[in-house]
């Protein structure tokens, strides 16, 4: 178990108890001021909790530091006769209860002692700053200071109050006289302490954002520095050749696209098959691309799972982009998918030099005859248009099995 | 509008190179009257020199393409907006188009297509890119069974007619206005006078899908 350097209002002992346990953090902080109010033998295991257990991260604890530090342990045993004092005078006043909390008040004392001094560097920092807003210290303006008098005054007014109501034994109802005194005392605490809580919640918050910020800001320059930076040296290498530069420039923007605004990780896209038709369709413009060096637009409405019939159409649909990606010289090749609801057809079409389709050469009608075979044998159709010097335009279509749900 | 001479034309982008090149690729074929790059010091321009055209980059700084649209057109509702942006993620084009854009191209487009898409807006025509063409093919849908409705639907706003459909699936495909025309056997007017009014469908619609994706995104 450890102190929980995230969830922390003090020493991020609550949080490493809930995390331990696995309750919610905000149960074990009510029990644990339940139990710090009830007698101060909750502060001081809350102190030496902190001594013994290490932070998140850390293996050392501050208790095995504290060892080493003789001047700590000697300030610390200094206290020993101030409590002698305190409790000598409380029993002159017969405030028994000033007994009870005397001994854990000691070991709390005497604990922070150790933890102030031998805390982590940012750990001390903190605890600095709090008792510096505590007693106003860095308060600018005089009117705070005097404020924090007042404030000041009337808590510590409310407080002794309150401790004389349940040190009185003159009202005659019982259960009104520690009620009152402790309602008091609370109030007291309220006062004086309560805008000092504000700002120690308010500036942990403050801490949680900036740690949280410098996280996504260390993340975000790896994968930067992983994609993008490593694509402008390819870049910068290979700038005499214009066709290869488009080609990793055209292949960076599709994958910071889908990182930016569809939040995939680049590097993500792997070659493992695809299990949607919308899948099956980036993959196709993205191998095309890579290995033709020519730009794919897909625009794919409505999507589906693939099933054999549709894993033909985009294997058709890909022999087809890769045809015109070869033969029409054109720069781009656009596709067109769309799932209605009884049949998915893909269309592919380039602007360049088309061919006639009565006159193609026999190689190119061997690859025709392969996209038209494998369509024929999932039931599909395929209509091929070109026009010489205007382009080619090739319509797959198979019919849609009905959606199992 | 100037029915005289070229259109004129006024841009918007925080990357001062990319009007430089925008400005060059446009050429002759439009007056550019003016440029900004951030989202006052816009409105601010457009309110005086009231273009034709707006091209206007949908990210930047203090709101976007979307809160000048938003500024300009309620006080001139004549100045038309293209919206040019790298990103056709659809939450992006929805709330441009929403927001009063009439059309919506990327920043890849070439020099000759900017110049007819800028012609296209300053005649009051809409423009739609393949992509957008998907997408609002996507969104009007018909709807599966099951889907839970935010309202009743209007008839005139929140369905495609088949003639509709037809033309955006062309412009899906890759198809010019011309194309199309000849396609379908009809006039380019005709064809610009559907993109119209899909346009304005697009606009004014409540159908759910358009609504949340909205929502979804806190775009409205």
């Amino acid at each position: 178990m450890c102190r929980s350097r995230e969830d922390r209002i003090i020493a991020g002992i609550a949080g490493g108890l809930a995390a331990r346990l696995g309750r919610d953090v905000t149960v074990i902080r009510i029990v644990l001021v339940l139990s710090a109010l009830v007698s101060g033998l909750g502060v001081a295991c809350y102190v030496l909790a902190w001594l013994l257990l290490p932070a998140e991260g850390s293996s050392e604890t501050i208790a095995a530091r504290a060892v080493s530090d003789r001047q700590g342990i000697t300030l610390a045993l200094a206290l020993v006769p101030v409590l002698v004092i305190v409790l000598l005078i409380a029993t002159a006043l017969h405030a028994s209860f000033a007994t009870s909390w005397g001994v854990p008040l000691l070991i709390s004392a005497a604990g922070l002692v150790l933890v102030y001094r031998n805390a982590e560097d940012n750990e001390r920092a903190w605890l600095i700053d709090s008792t510096k807003a505590l007693l106003q210290l860095d308060a600018e303006p005089q009117q705070s200071r005097r404020s924090f008098m007042v404030r000041l005054t009337a808590g510590l007014l409310l407080f002794a109050l309150g401790v004389s109501l349940i040190a009185d034994g003159a009202l005659s109802r019982s259960w009104l006289r520690p009620l009152g005194g402790a309602l008091l005392m609370i109030a007291g605490t309220v006062v004086v302490l309560g805008p000092w809580w504000l700002r120690l919640a308010r500036d942990l918050v403050r801490e949680r954002q900036a740690r949280i910020r410098a996280e996504e800001r260390a993340d975000m320059a790896t994968r930067v520095h992983d994609s993008v930076l490593q694509t402008l040296a390819m870049i910068q290498r290979s700038a005499d050749q214009p066709l290869e530069v488009a080609k990793l420039a055209r292949a960076q923007e599709r994958e910071l696209r889908s990182w930016l605004f569809e939040g995939r990780a680049p590097g993500s896209f792997g070659t493992e098959g695809a299990s949607t038709l919308s899948a099956g369709v980036e993959q196709i413009e993205r191998e095309v691309e890579a290995a033709h060096g020519i730009a794919v637009d897909a625009v794919t409405v409505g999507d589906s799972p693939l099933d054999d019939e549709l894993r033909a159409l985009l294997a058709a649909g890909r022999e087809a982009t890769v045809n015109a990606a070869k033969w029409s010289g054109a720069a781009a090749v656009s596709i067109y998918v769309e799932v209605e609801p009884r049949r998915v057809s893909m269309y592919v079409r380039d602007r360049g030099s088309g061919f006639d389709p009565d006159a193609i050469a026999s190689d190119r009608k061997g690859i025709a005859e392969s996209i038209r075979g494998r369509m024929q044998r999932h039931g599909g159709t395929v209509v091929i248009r070109s026009v010489p010097g205007e382009g080619t335009e090739v319509e797959l279509s198979v019919p849609r099995r009905p959606v199992r749900t | 509008m100037n029915p005289a001479g070229p259109p004129r034309v006024f841009l918007v982008d925080d990357h001062h190179l990319f009007r430089a090149g925008v400005k060059t690729e446009l050429g002759d074929a439009v007056q550019v009257v003016g440029e900004a790059d951030e989202v006052p010091a816009a409105i601010e321009l457009i309110a005086e020199r009231l273009p034709d055209v707006v091209l206007l980059d949908v990210h930047m700084p203090g709101g976007g393409g979307k809160a000048v649209i938003e500024a300009v057109k309620a006080r001139h509702p004549t100045v038309r907006f293209l919206a040019l942006s790298v990103s056709d993620a659809p939450e992006d084009v929805i709330a441009v188009i929403r927001a009063g854009a009439r059309g919506y191209v990327t920043k890849t487009i070439s020099g000759p297509e900017l110049v007819d898409a800028v012609l296209r807006v300053a005649s009051g025509d809409a423009v739609f890119s393949p992509r957008l063409a998907g997408f609002v093919l996507d969104a009007f849908a018909s709807m599966p069974p099951g889907t839970e409705l935010t309202g009743p639907l209007d008839p005139e706003l929140d369905h495609l007619s088949p003639r509709e459909r037809e033309v955006l699936r062309l412009i899906a495909r890759g198809y010019t206005y011309k194309e199309i025309a000849r396609e379908l056997t009809i006039s380019v007017k005709t064809v610009e006078s559907h993109v119209s009014a899909v346009l304005r469908k697009l606009q004014l619609s409540t159908r759910h899908q358009l609504t949340r994706w909205a929502t979804e995104r806190r775009l409205i």
